[in-house]
């Protein structure tokens, strides 16, 4: 694929059918793991409708989740304040699930299954770029993908797992670098 | 990516020193967002011309972080929130 480009309508770019399903099945991974967890919907009607907790969802320990994929999506916003940090994510960490798994949907909305043409409008090409990045993060994790390390060793044979996954990265890179540079 | 907060009391804050002194949103550096990326966000987020942004994205690549809005707590958190949808590590601080 050549990546995305700008066009009178929109940013466009053209993925063969193993493309898609790739992006679509490291996307679902993502929605599956940002979701799996997430708050169900209130049940304790009395104690919302009083006020009682701002988000009944999350628990009162809820912190940095263990699973460091989940930690990095979903990061602390005060590095040295586990009060702070405790209350931040409180009211935060549930919008930031929803919008993540939004995100994600736009894109599997977007692009068909069986590969093809997809064309964007610039709030369904946010999506992209966020749902994309999300992906790039989890992988980044999962690779061990370091500043010293950027997962192009050349210790990673091509029998190596991981192989398949570095060359999957780099060309998420590629395609999130022309969706940028189409939205410039 | 993070490291686990050590457990210090929070001292009781002087709410006149917080209306002195500013919060800050941090963005820390990260080995896989993309370069070009971080520069579009922080246009996007703060509406910050494509010079200013690109230097507080190459002030956190080669200083490791870069204060990149200063102001109010509450907006401060807002601003983190935002970065965090966007997969950037960003943190509020009140002192730099």
């Amino acid at each position: 694929m050549a990546g995305f480009r700008a066009t009178s309508d929109g940013v466009t770019a053209r993925f063969a059918k193993p493309e898609a399903v790739i992006i679509r099945d490291l996307v679902g991974q993502v929605v599956e793991l940002v979701a799996a967890d997430m708050p169900p919907p209130a049940s304790d009607d009395l104690a919302a409708l009083v006020g009682l907790t701002e988000d009944p969802g999350l628990a009162d320990d809820a912190g940095l989740p263990e699973d460091p994929v989940l930690a990095r999506l979903l990061p602390d916003g005060y590095r040295d304040d586990p009060d702070a940090a405790h209350e931040f994510r409180r009211f935060t960490e549930s919008g930031l699930r929803s919008a993540k798994v939004e995100s994600a949907r736009t894109l599997l909305d977007t692009l068909p299954a069986g590969g093809g043409k997809v064309r964007l409008s610039s709030d369904q090409a946010e999506a992209w770029l966020r749902s994309l990045n999300d992906v790039r993060l989890a992988l980044g994790v999962r690779l061990g993908v370091t500043d010293d390390y950027d997962g192009l060793g050349e210790d990673v044979q091509a029998d190596d797992p991981r192989y398949a996954y570095i060359q999957v990265y780099q060309w998420l890179a590629y395609i999130q670098e022309s969706l940028v540079a189409a939205l410039s | 990516m993070s490291v686990a907060p050590v457990e210090v009391s929070r001292p009781e804050t002087d709410q006149r020193a917080e209306l002195d002194q500013p919060w800050l949103t941090i963005v820390w550096n990260d080995p896989v967002n993309l370069m070009d990326y971080v520069t579009y966000v922080f246009q996007r987020v703060f509406g910050y011309s494509k010079a200013k942004a690109e230097k507080l994205m190459l002030d956190v690549h080669h200083k490791g972080r870069a204060v990149v809005a200063a102001g109010a707590r509450e907006a401060m958190e807002r601003n983190a929130e935002t970065l965090h949808g966007y997969g950037l590590w960003a943190t509020v601080s009140h002192d730099a």
